[in-house]
């Protein structure tokens, strides 16, 4: 369970591309242990949030702190410092900026919204790849077998995690034909191959039935128990959400709008809402 | 661990193959020696096409793997192939033509400004001529491949940054350059590269054969060296496709966002790639100066690359045996097969229609066309040999293999 020790700190964080400012002025913690939720309508910004945080997206203003070092930070530059919306415009000064496989390396992994699997890749493959990352031979080694001890360890440890995930007896199956569910467990377990710290799910059981939905509640909760995995997780089934998180933030037009554990947030007249509509937000 | 065990034993069973393979090039090679050639059918010939059709199959396969490295399994569509074997030709033609021919190579600049030869460089502390040949071309094969790679890393500074075809566009663009680059005729550059004039008088593959004291060939090697050249090329390639990287390469291809997120360096292994393929095209580049005993830079144009492009997509994208199936295949049809094709025939006071100079192209532009359009998986899909051939024998015994491939699943 959670130690209190900062994982994952974002500190206002504004994305705005052109006109449209997409997460605005979102902060949010994550703690060693937890699971936080990070809900919203459609269109609130979940995803751009995650994008910003794994480095798809350089954020317009703001910072990201991991592991209580500064991995991100950036403010508006070019034409942004002009059209720029958000708030504390001129408290961040510097340019941190990394690339997602470096953000990897540091140890957060993510799944896709939609699934992302390697298609012309066996299911072992597909796990294998995210062992490449942690691997020590250069170019030459590996292609002349010097590393084959190292080899090894890798395949040893994919065939572990694919075990643990009850998908061993389909290694060799091509990773597109698995059924749906199976694929969304396959994404976890190749992004849990990188040895990530903390694991971003974007929608894990999108497009899941209920009984596959049980299946992966049931499983992250063993993430967390077991495993200690740290997970920040985007989801709109609300049964799941409630049912595993440790807090939620709620974020609705880019704006958080509340935060607290799942009886908190089920009782917030604004995420009410923010979900069924209201008379502060008739008009849109 | 069953599935290792297999894997060494389709490795085998590969490399056997291609022993037994090149055994029987050296045969054929070799049989005008053992038997008198008026015993040897018209096709056994040492003078037969069939020889030409191997050697040149033989460069092609390896050009044709390394093109396939880049666009079948890094998923990078470059158009820049007959630039670096050009790069390779090149310095494979100036750096082992013996400097005492330079001088009437270059007759046009008065003399090369590169006045020494790899073999001599050996042979003045080896002394042994042939010992010093052998080394020469082999150290400045890897030259050549490290020239190529050296410029598709500058290259791919800038170009690795596009995507799909406005990356084969810039690869394009840059081989052409280069090709112009090499018929400049500026004096001092002249000097080094001949101008827009052929270099000759490097060692070519019928120097590798064995001659005994009197100068007879003992032994012919000229069809089989570039098969080792290309199959110990081909091999390295297997083993960079079949490694972590080669892994990282296709797994770019298949997904390149989610190949970021599991942490690959996408420029990194994008130019990994690249430069890769480019040191095995210029090898290539080595074979084919080698192949036609001259270099110019008149023949690397785009055509070239388009002819092997051609033949990665008749073979499969993504299947190296496809890439040396088709090369042979390619090869065979250009030069030998379809020849028929172009000459006037008449049979029995007919002449038959159609048949002239020039129509061979007509006929393969439809056949791309068809396989274009129709087999657009190519021989091999992105198969290999061992995985189809088992395919295949499941199919032919399939009433006894049945009961036991399902007790397998």
């Amino acid at each position: 369970m959670s130690t209190g020790k900062n994982i994952l700190h974002v500190e206002n964080v504004t994305m705005q591309i052109g006109g449209v400012v997409a997460v605005d002025n979102l902060t949010l913690d994550v703690n060693e242990g937890e699971i936080v939720a990070l809900i919203g309508p459609n269109g609130a910004g979940k995803t751009t949030a995650f994008n910003a945080i794994t480095g798809v997206y350089e954020p317009t203003n703001g910072a990201i702190d991991f592991l209580g070092k500064r991995m991100i930070e950036n403010h508006p530059q070019g034409k942004m410092t002009k059209i720029y919306a958000g708030e504390n415009n001129g408290v961040y000064k510097n340019t941190i900026v990394k690339t997602p496989d470096k953000i990897t390396k540091l140890g957060i992994a993510r799944t896709f919204q939609n699934i992302r699997l390697f298609k012309g890749m066996t299911v072992f493959e597909n796990v294998l790849i995210a062992k490449h990352l942690h691997q020590t031979g250069n170019l030459l080694s590996a292609t002349f077998r010097l590393n084959n001890k190292e080899e090894q360890q890798m395949r040893r440890e994919t065939l572990e995690l694919l075990e643990m995930q009850g998908l061993a007896h389909l290694k060799d199956e091509l990773a597109t034909s698995l059924p749906y569910g199976q694929q969304r467990r396959l994404e976890i377990a190749r992004a849990l191959a990188t040895k990530p710290k903390l694991l971003l799910l974007d929608e894990p059981a999108a497009g899941m039935n209920p009984q596959e939905t049980q299946e992966l509640t049931a499983f992250i909760r063993q993430l967390r128990d077991e495993y200690d995995q740290t997970i920040l997780v985007i989801e709109h089934h609300m049964d799941l959400i409630m049912d595993i998180s440790d807090r939620i933030y709620v974020i609705d037009f880019g704006k958080l709008i509340a935060t607290g554990d799942p009886a908190q947030i089920q009782a917030d007249p604004k995420v009410i809402r923010a979900y069924l509509g209201g008379d502060d937000d008739a008009e849109n | 661990m069953v599935n290792q065990k297999k894997n060494i034993k389709g490795t085998l069973i590969s490399i056997l193959c291609i022993l037994v393979f090149m055994a029987a090039v050296a045969v054929l090679e070799n049989l005008n020696l053992w038997v008198p050639a008026s015993s040897l059918p018209k096709w056994l010939k040492p003078t037969s096409m069939l020889f030409t059709v191997l050697k040149k199959g033989a460069v092609y396969s390896l050009i044709a793997v390394s093109l396939n490295l880049l666009n079948g399994f890094t998923g990078l569509f470059s158009l820049g192939h007959a630039g670096f074997m050009l790069l390779g030709a090149y310095t494979y033609a100036i750096l082992c033509t013996p400097s005492s021919v330079k001088d009437t190579v270059y007759y046009k600049y008065n003399g090369s400004s590169v006045n020494f030869s790899m073999q001599e460089f050996y042979q003045s502390f080896l002394g042994n001529e042939t010992l010093s040949m052998i080394l020469g071309v082999v150290t400045t094969m890897i030259l050549a491949g490290l020239v190529a790679a050296l410029f598709a890393f500058l290259i791919g500074l800038p170009v690795l940054r596009l995507k799909s075809d406005y990356l084969a566009i810039a690869t394009l663009g840059f081989a052409e350059i280069v090709r112009a680059l090499f018929q400049w005729e500026a004096p001092f550059w002249g000097r080094i590269t001949n101008g827009a004039n052929m270099i000759k008088g490097f060692p070519k593959f019928s120097d590798f054969n064995i001659e005994n004291a009197d100068g007879k060939v003992v032994f012919y090697m000229s069809t089989l060296f570039p098969f080792i050249v290309a199959a110990v090329c081909i091999a390295v390639m297997v083993l960079i496709i079949k490694s972590t990287y080669g892994r990282a390469f296709r797994a770019i291809r298949d997904d390149e966002i989610a190949a970021e997120a599991m942490g690959i360096n996408l420029a990194k292994h994008k130019m990994m790639s690249f430069c890769t393929s480019a040191f095995f095209a210029g090898i290539g580049g080595v074979l084919y100066a080698m192949y036609s005993t001259t270099v110019q830079a008149k023949p690397f144009t785009s055509a070239l690359t388009y002819e092997l492009l051609l033949i990665v997509v008749i073979g499969g994208i993504g299947s190296v045996s496809g890439s040396c199936i088709s090369s042979f295949l390619f090869v065979a049809c250009s030069e030998w097969w379809l020849r028929f094709l172009d000459k006037e025939t008449v049979i029995g006071g007919f002449k038959v229609p159609l048949l002239r100079d020039g129509f061979r192209m007509v006929v393969f532009s439809v056949v791309i066309m068809i396989i274009v359009l129709f087999f657009r998986k190519g021989i091999m899909g992105d198969k290999e040999l061992p995985e189809v051939a088992g395919k295949i024998k499941n199919r032919i015994f399939r009433n006894g293999k049945k009961s036991k491939g399902e007790a397998e699943k």
